[in-house]
């Protein structure tokens, strides 16, 4: 193979014009680069018949996998316990009934709940904020002494998986060392040990990595404080990052599950998770059911808002290392 | 903070005041006062680590060669903690529930992952709609969708067995079996991670150069060969990441057996972390917990040290 196709070097082997004049104004309707499947076979009939019949297998399938569930789960909780218990099943349910979901609402109290869960998620997004905020600035822009081996230092906690430590993290909120109180059953419990994120401050110093010096030290010339430096040259300039980072505090903090549940304890301080998980078996069927249905709203709704950034990223975070 | 007024620092060094000394002390101070400031930024960040991260790290060792009743203070006891739980009839269980959960967990949630998101690199259309689908499952709190399926596993009315008569098939007894109680939680659990790898798999799928399949296929290369000679080695290194990442996630897993069984039937879906738990919190015997802890850290710390080599390997 000697041809060398590349937009810069025109190839040797002299293309047919039409072909590569129809290439070009494809290229130019949908800029996408050439995949495993050339677009020339895509375009033969036997290639177009099997392209249609992928996609629809692939769009009944995902539909049926991924989006059936939860149409189950919505329309489940608006079906009677008689009915949930019917062999076979309707499709659709009897009536478009809400009470379950008011049910719901009532019976386990979500309201509260949710109200939990939003001030531990809303504080561990401003403790995560600025806690690792500051810290990646110190460590990107400022350059302590030591300053490598802090980095190091909370890099290694990313090997050491959160399970295997929350025994002993669980004991270090339930009696903190040298101050001797306890963080159980406060909101702190959940905020501080939040803020101890050590891929966020990955994120965020990689990101403050990329800007440039001269940036800052005009802003120093001009007699700007640090923090002043941080507020009104780099946090401006960070908001991709700054994004990403808000939305997983949130969301994580929202889904997490085995924390709360040892931290929070208490069943006026539970969230919407283990508050519905301790209460599952009190309840009618429908009534659980509509339970979930409110406690994934909030998370979904995130996710139809924010699809965007949080696709940009758990890329960023797969590609880590 | 700085106590030089801007105007004042170029002008002074454009007068060429007698060198030495004196700059060398005022770099001496700003960088002490950078210090400062930077320690400043670091501290709260320093306390949280301190606490939360690295505190419990080092007690995770202290706490299982110790017992401990919380009234008094805690007492050394060697090995002690190790020798139970290895007495303990379950323990082997739940390594070989957790070995076989990660085993069976990779076989679904490795391979279909990457399959998906080759086809899903092909299509022209819908990509938008497949993308949000596919990713929707990993957006619900874990502990919705665990108890959303184990209302699916019902094995009367239950949508699982419905479908399965649907089609005519034999129905499962899913979770109440021992034969099936385990695939159920893996089920459970790859449904809700499925969309994050096929995501990052995407994303890696599209950094390949296009002009390496237009070479390949001009030199004969069939579809097959295509993917075996150009897709996965232009992926192996993200495909070995996830690997161990997967691997890492999986063997942790704690609110699948929690929510779902309680360890039952028969003990077939006791896992590390779920014993744990137990040991701890339902027996009271944090040492015994803790000493189980340490192990489960060892053996993901081996595949933590490789995901660091091969990471650095990416980086050189």
């Amino acid at each position: 193979m000697t041809t060398n196709v590349t937009p810069a070097a025109p190839p040797v082997v002299p293309v047919p014009s039409r072909r590569h004049r129809r290439a070009a104004r494809r290229r130019a309707a949908a800029p996408e680069t050439r995949t495993l499947v050339s677009r020339h076979a895509l375009g033969t009939t036997r290639g177009k018949i099997v392209y249609w019949l992928v996609l629809a297998f692939v769009l009944v399938t995902s539909t049926f996998v991924f989006v059936f569930p939860l149409y189950w789960m919505v329309t489940g909780a608006m079906r009677s316990p008689n009915e949930l218990a019917q062999v076979p099943p309707d499709l659709l349910p009897r009536h478009f009934d809400l009470s379950g979901y008011k049910e719901a609402w009532r019976q386990l109290d979500l309201g509260l709940y949710l109200r939990n869960t939003a001030i531990y998620a809303g504080g561990a997004w401003l403790f995560t904020l600025g806690v690792d905020v500051t810290a990646a600035y110190a460590l990107s822009k400022l350059r302590p002494v030591l300053g490598r081996a802090i980095l190091g230092l909370m890099l290694a906690t990313l090997m050491i998986p959160p399970m295997v430590i929350i025994l002993p993290a669980y004991l270090t909120v339930k009696d903190l060392p040298l101050l001797h109180v306890s963080l159980l059953n406060t909101p702190w419990a959940i905020w501080l040990p939040a803020a101890a994120n050590a891929f966020n401050i990955f994120l965020l110093k990689r990101f403050f990595d990329s800007i440039p010096t001269e940036l800052l030290e005009a802003a120093e010339m001009d007699g700007a404080s640090p923090l002043r430096v941080l507020w009104s040259v780099v946090l401006p300039v960070s908001r991709p990052i700054l994004g990403v980072v808000s939305i997983f505090t949130v969301v994580n903090v929202w889904r997490d599950f085995v924390w709360p549940l040892l931290v929070q304890s208490d069943p006026q301080k539970r969230t919407v998770s283990t508050a519905i998980s301790s209460l599952a078996v009190q309840v009618p069927e429908n009534v659980l059911i509509a339970s979930l249905v409110i406690a994934s709203l909030p998370t979904i709704v995130v996710f139809f808002v924010f699809q965007r950034h949080i696709m940009a990223g758990l890329t960023a975070g797969g590609l880590k290392g | 903070m700085t106590t030089l007024r801007p105007a004042a620092r170029p002008a002074g060094r454009r007068t060429g005041r007698p060198a030495g000394r004196r700059t060398g002390r005022t770099r001496f101070r700003r960088a002490a006062q950078r210090n400062l400031t930077a320690y400043g930024f670091l501290c709260g960040a320093l306390i949280c680590f301190a606490f939360f991260s690295w505190y419990p790290m080092v007690r995770e060792v202290l706490l299982s060669f110790q017992k401990t009743n919380f009234v008094g203070a805690a007492r050394w006891v060697g090995f002690d903690n190790f020798r139970t739980v290895l007495a303990d009839p379950v323990f082997t269980d739940a390594w070989a529930n957790t070995a076989m959960f990660t085993l069976l967990a990779l076989l679904i949630g490795y391979v279909v992952p990457f399959c998906a998101a080759i086809v899903l690199n092909e299509l022209r259309h819908a990509r938008g709609y497949l993308r949000f689908v596919v990713y929707l499952p990993v957006m619900l709190p874990p502990a919705a969708a665990v108890l959303l399926f184990k209302w699916f596993y019902d094995p009367g009315p239950g949508l699982f067995n419905q479908v399965l008569k649907a089609v005519r098939l034999p129905t499962l007894a899913w979770l109440d079996s021992t034969d099936t109680s385990l695939l159920s939680l893996v089920i459970v659990s790859t449904w809700m991670n499925l969309g994050s790898g096929t995501l990052i798999y995407l994303a890696a799928l599209q950094t390949i150069p296009g002009e390496l399949y237009e070479a390949a296929e001009l030199d004969g290369a069939g579809l097959l060969r295509r993917i075996r000679h150009i897709t996965i080695p232009q992926t192996r290194l993200i495909l070995l990441v996830m690997l161990l990442l997967q691997i890492i996630a999986t063997m942790q897993v704690f609110i699948e057996p929690y929510l779902l069984t309680g360890g039952g039937p028969e003990d077939s879906t006791v896992t590390v972390a779920y014993l744990m738990y137990q040991y701890a919190f339902n027996f009271n015997n944090f040492g015994g917990g803790g000493a189980l802890g340490l192990m489960l850290m060892l053996v993901l710390m081996v595949f933590s040290a490789i995901y660091l080599r091969v990471s650095r390997e990416d980086a050189r």
